[in-house]
């Protein structure tokens, strides 16, 4: 039997419930919970659980997006498939595999580079000062700017012959000639992170605020008492306490970060050199028609992802409290 | 002493130096999108930190487009759609998540977070044709269903949090009088979940205003658009002469109706979004 999620609400999982488990009432209020969780179960199913199935079947078939009700069962051929002396298929595509290492290569860093800033940002506002609110609502301003709009902001910025950051760089000294940013191979993924990094770093700053609010203030009484260097204290004392609010807040963020589409679609566009999984499949999909073999692509991406989340599950099961 | 007194100087220099660093950092690229938007397309290409003159010539361009218009309407429609289903939706299905024990219950709660974590792209060729069956491809309403696909997975989630704190007095009261379930939601926990009701409403619209793949993709003509998509599409004569100054303009009308509400509900916003991570 389950029981309810929050460490918070203890209240909850009281027992009176257990006076009138089989009676009338408790049959209506099982029933009527069914009920009310009808509408919700059959909306999603509509739009996540049949759209899902749907994909996996496409991802076997010859399916062009004018026409999906015509498609034939071809087998694992958009995957892989020998013809000719030769292997072909997705699974030898180097643009997709190309597009798997960006994906991966663009979670792992701008993750990490979140992480980073928002614990500095998150300690930065724990400390006591004035204009702490002003600060704390300035920091949010990047996350509630849409992603589109940052993206623009940023391209602007990033610009190659009227861009602010050139300019900048060239007044300093550090650059000779401008750079184009988001069209050489070199620059464009760290344009592409350094946009993300920007946005983000608020929600990573604010889960990390919420873990250092709720720590224990005689653990840092006692250091100070006993004199010890605060990097000391916080490596040894902050960093262990909020690393389960640290794991959620990168999980979350990794998820999304694999799933990354639109910063990058409006900042390269479809350039190979930043092209990530979700990218790749959506040209497949929509721009080349080719929803069998786009579909293997979503496939693949959904299946990596749901690794993640099984692999979070397994070490997140005492946080999420679901399973117990 | 005196170099004790030095040093904590210099620390407080130092914190203050970096106080304004981040708030630089945060606060400029939004900072310039403004001025450049204000600035009249002659000086659009020399850099300036501030404003010279004011010219609102780009917001006069964007606003006499009409698809532009529209657009924003479009957005406006389907985002407070998708608050009001995700919100009906989400408040009956917590009430049964939060305050009932029955079998299967764990298992739903596992179904809504695997569905939040959902990638959008592995839904979009199966979701493209339930659309499509439906006859709402071109539609906005096309988008209002799509989009509960990652609003009310977190509304259930977060409504549920907060509807396990409330109270349990309170449901007896209720069904000791004889009052049905639906009584009980409506009567007794509508009114003390209203805050929480705020705070996901205001997450749900934000995700829905800023939602740009399926808008891009289920979406075909300018009058059928959201704002994100809109803003992307700007193009000018190659790719390499956009309009930056009405994009700029574009980008600042979308985000600054995003930014007030953000700091008038800073604190709301804050709470929802740790109680959906950190507690959930």
């Amino acid at each position: 039997m389950s029981t309810p999620a929050t460490q918070s609400a203890p209240r909850a999982v009281r027992s009176p419930q257990a006076g009138y488990r089989g009676t009338k009432v408790r049959r209506q209020r099982v029933r009527a919970a069914w009920l009310f969780l009808l509408p919700m179960l059959v909306a999603l199913a509509l739009v996540a659980g049949w759209p899902l199935l749907r994909t996996f079947y496409f991802s076997f078939t010859d399916a062009s997006l004018s026409d999906t009700a015509s498609a034939a069962f071809i087998g694992v051929e958009n995957y892989l498939v020998y013809d000719d002396g030769a292997w072909y298929g997705l699974l030898t595509d180097p643009v997709w595999w190309n597009s798997v290492w960006n994906t991966l290569y663009f979670s792992v860093v701008s993750v990490s580079l979140e992480v980073v800033f928002g614990i500095i940002v998150a300690l930065l506002l724990n400390a006591e000062f004035k204009g702490r609110m002003l600060v704390r609502a300035a920091v949010l301003i990047p996350w509630a700017i849409p992603t589109i709009v940052s993206a623009k902001m940023w391209a602007w910025m990033l610009n190659d012959q009227f861009g602010i950051i050139n300019h900048l760089l060239m007044a300093i000294g550090i650059i000779d000639s401008p750079i184009a940013w988001t069209a050489s191979a070199t620059y464009s993924m760290w344009a592409v992170i350094m946009v993300d990094v920007w946005k983000t770093i608020p929600f990573v700053a604010l889960l990390v605020l919420a873990a250092l609010q709720m720590l224990p203030k005689d653990c840092y009484e006692a250091a100070e008492v006993d004199g010890i260097h605060p990097v000391r204290v916080f490596f040894k004392v902050t960093l262990p306490l909020i690393t389960p609010a640290l794991l959620v807040a990168v999980i979350f963020r990794l998820l999304d970060a694999l799933r990354v589409f639109d910063v990058i679609y409006v900042l390269t566009s479809n350039s190979t050199s930043t092209m990530t999984m979700s990218i790749y499949a959506r040209q497949q999909l929509v721009e080349f028609q080719d929803v069998g073999y786009g579909s293997a692509a979503s496939t693949l991406l959904f299946l990596i992802i749901a690794l993640a989340v099984v692999i979070y599950l397994y070490l997140g099961r005492r946080q999420l409290g679901v399973d117990q | 002493m005196n170099q004790y007194q030095l040093i904590k100087l210099a620390k407080r220099v130092g914190f203050y130096a970096l106080i304004a660093v981040v708030m630089v950092y945060a606060i400029f690229p939004f900072y310039y999108a403004v001025i450049t938007s204000l600035k009249p397309s002659s000086e659009l290409f020399r850099v300036d930190f501030w404003l010279s003159t004011v010219d609102f010539g780009n917001y006069v361009q964007i606003f006499t487009q009409k698809s532009f218009v529209r657009a924003i309407l479009n957005s406006i429609i389907v985002s407070l759609s998708v608050v009001f289903i995700a919100l009906l939706l989400g408040i009956t299905a917590s009430y049964a998540l939060g305050r009932v024990r029955f079998r299967g219950r764990a298992t739903v709660m596992l179904v809504i977070l695997g569905v939040s974590m959902f990638p959008q792209v592995a839904v979009l060729s199966g979701l493209f044709e339930v659309i499509r069956g439906l006859g709402l491809y071109n539609n906005p309403a096309g988008l209002i269903l799509s989009y509960t696909i990652f609003t009310l997975p977190f509304t259930v989630w977060v409504l549920t949090t907060f509807m396990k704190q409330l109270p349990m007095e309170l449901e007896e009261a209720a069904i000791m009088d004889g009052a049905t379930p639906w009584v009980t939601i409506t009567k007794v926990f509508l009114p003390l979940m209203w805050p929480a009701m705020a705070t996901t409403g205001l997450l749900a619209f934000i995700a829905a205003w800023n939602e740009f793949l399926f808008a891009l993709t289920f979406t075909l003509t300018d009058d059928q658009r959201t704002v994100p998509v809109a803003i992307a599409l700007i193009s000018g004569g190659s790719q390499h002469e956009l309009p930056w100054g009405p994009i700029m303009a574009a980008s600042v009308t979308v985000t600054v109706p995003l930014v007030i509400l953000v700091m008038i509900f800073q604190k709301r916003i804050v709470s929802g979004l740790t109680a959906g991570a950190v507690k959930g």
